[in-house]
């Protein structure tokens, strides 16, 4: 079946208006995806019909809702082939899932252990593990990069021992786009006993995961990423993982019985979800996957492959411009800089033009600091992006330098 | 020219442009003409906080009346940076520090700054009200 773009952006209407008097061009998938009708409407659906409280009342209106959100996590756990829907947790975010994770660690880690983290990570997938380091004296260690912005895994058997209690990695980066090796490093953390986390941030709206083909411990999603609402996230985790971890919060739905003196916790996933949960969230990101689902996303990665090639040759002809993070394997990202100017201008005069992209850290400020940069332009693509949007791109970007130099 | 004029002058000189890019690019050529700080003054200390991008500002008292240098590492920021210098410098301390900024509003520099600019530029005033303060 062709890849049907006419229809794709039919279905998100907020991509047709005018920012600044000009056609809005959305470059900013990275940060946020915009949603599609479907998701909207199912959220509409869900308050105009079937609004209640989960998981705790007899009436039918919050049966219906309960039986709608445990459907979404079945979708979940159909999407990344876990093994059983209680293994998926529902949490705000990507933020959310690794820090639940990094707590409950904090029960469980020794002194002597360490932690590691890559140089490629955004700061979810790092303050947490600096946060566990500090309160256990376990050690934070970092698998290094190179100038490519490639992870570089030649000393992969030290960073990685014996004493390596969690090993936690970005599937795709953020900031730079390299897809990193993850069988590669599983397969280290898995041969000295470690726990291991892949965060799914960007990996969600462009690849196609397995988490028990990776056989991966934990794995994040989020939702907002994926087209659907914001303030959701998934944490998968192997249940054996689950059960061994410690709750982060407590509160109501996470607990079996409560007396004043102790409280004992529910199965899981409920032992994670403590409080009402983000209920239009779950409904609209199971809108969401089923609407990616409808396209394909290999159909998407492979549109989203096509026009990052097609961005990267016909940027690359702009005199002094220079992409950050040149990994052979990458994905619908792409940071850059051009000699002569500074991103946030760039930033400001693209986006007089339309043109939405994002300027700065990008949340990474590692990163940038071993490219001795203060940040980046970056523009990023999604299903409804077009070649035509590039060329418009392009052509914004070449006034702006001419202002700028 | 007292604070005043200096604005009027500043929004009739906006008003010439219709479309947004030419006014930015009249902020980028204020910036380009703006005297540079020395490398050896762009100290942390005289970095104006609240700014995405890096912003020195530096004073001087000159009897009643302020003086102004400033540079900044994207461009943008540094023309509006040179619109304040245009406005305060070598005007009274006292003017400075009591100083209501019309301008912003009438060029509509305000709706085409997003918010984390838009606070940057609240930050360069108010540091340069602080020396005025200072000084007065």
């Amino acid at each position: 079946m062709a890849y049907d773009i006419d229809y794709i952006r039919s279905q998100f209407p907020i991509l047709d208006q005018e920012v600044h008097g000009r056609t809005l061009v959305y470059l900013d998938n990275a940060a946020t995806a915009q949603k599609p009708k479907a998701v909207v409407d199912a959220i509409s659906h869900y308050y105009y019909n079937d609004n209640a409280n989960v998981h705790r009342g007899v009436h039918t209106l919050s049966q219906r809702a309960t039986d709608a959100m445990e459907a979404v996590r079945e979708q979940v756990r159909e999407h990344i082939c876990a093994r059983e829907s209680a293994e998926i947790i529902f949490t705000r975010g990507i933020t959310d899932s690794i820090n639940t994770v990094a707590f409950g660690m904090g029960a469980l880690i020794k002194p002597h252990q360490n932690v590691v983290i890559t140089a490629l990570e955004h700061h979810s997938n790092i303050v947490p593990w600096q946060m566990l380091c500090e309160r256990t004296g376990a050690t934070l260690r970092y698998i290094p990069i190179n100038e490519k912005g490639e992870l570089v895994l030649h000393s992969l058997e030290e960073i990685i021992d014996e004493h390596t209690a969690m090993v936690a990695f970005n599937h795709i980066s953020n900031s730079l786009g390299t897809i990193n090796p993850v069988g590669t490093i599983l397969a280290r953390a898995k041969a000295v006993g470690a726990w291991s986390l892949v965060d799914g941030a960007q990996s969600g709206p462009h690849a196609k995961v397995d988490v028990q083909e990776w056989d991966v411990d934990f794995f994040t999603l989020a939702s907002h990423k994926m087209y659907g609402p914001t303030g959701l996230g998934v944490l998968y985790g192997k249940r054996e993982r689950l059960e061994a971890l410690p709750p982060y919060q407590g509160g109501g739905e996470m607990i079996a019985t409560v007396t004043l003196e102790k409280s004992t916790y529910a199965e899981i996933p409920h032992k994670f979800e403590a409080g009402t949960p983000h209920i239009e969230g779950v409904i609209g990101f199971g809108a969401a996957l089923t609407f990616i689902n409808s396209i394909g996303i290999e159909a998407i990665a492979e549109h989203e492959a096509e026009l990052l090639d097609y961005a990267t040759e016909s940027l690359s002809s702009i005199e002094g411009f220079r992409i950050i993070g040149t990994a052979d394997h990458k994905a619908s990202v792409l940071s850059f800089l051009v000699d002569g100017t500074h991103p946030y201008d760039l930033g400001v005069l693209l986006d007089q033009q339309g043109i939405a992209v994002r300027t700065g850290q990008h949340c990474t400020q590692p990163i940038m600091d071993q490219f001795c940069i203060a940040g980046t332009a970056r523009a990023s693509f999604a299903m409804y992006n077009t070649k035509k949007e590039i060329d418009l791109l392009k052509a914004a970007l070449e006034r702006a330098i001419n202002m700028l130099r | 020219m007292t604070i005043s004029e200096k604005q009027a002058a500043l929004v009739d000189e906006f008003a010439f442009f219709d479309d947004w890019m030419d006014k930015y690019n009249h902020i980028i050529e204020m910036g380009k003409s703006l005297t540079p700080l020395n490398d050896e003054d762009k100290q942390e200390d005289l970095l104006v906080q609240g700014c995405q991008s890096k912003v020195w500002l530096k004073a001087e008292k000159q009897g009643d009346a302020v003086k102004f240098w400033a540079d900044a590492d994207a461009i943008i920021a540094k023309g509006i940076v040179a619109m304040l210098i245009d406005i305060f410098d070598e005007q009274p301390a006292v003017e400075i520090a009591q100083a209501e900024l019309g301008f912003i509003e009438e060029i509509g520099l305000k709706d085409h700054l997003s918010p984390t600019r838009a606070n940057g530029l609240m930050s360069m005033i108010k540091q340069m009200k602080i020396y005025a303060l200072a000084f007065a």
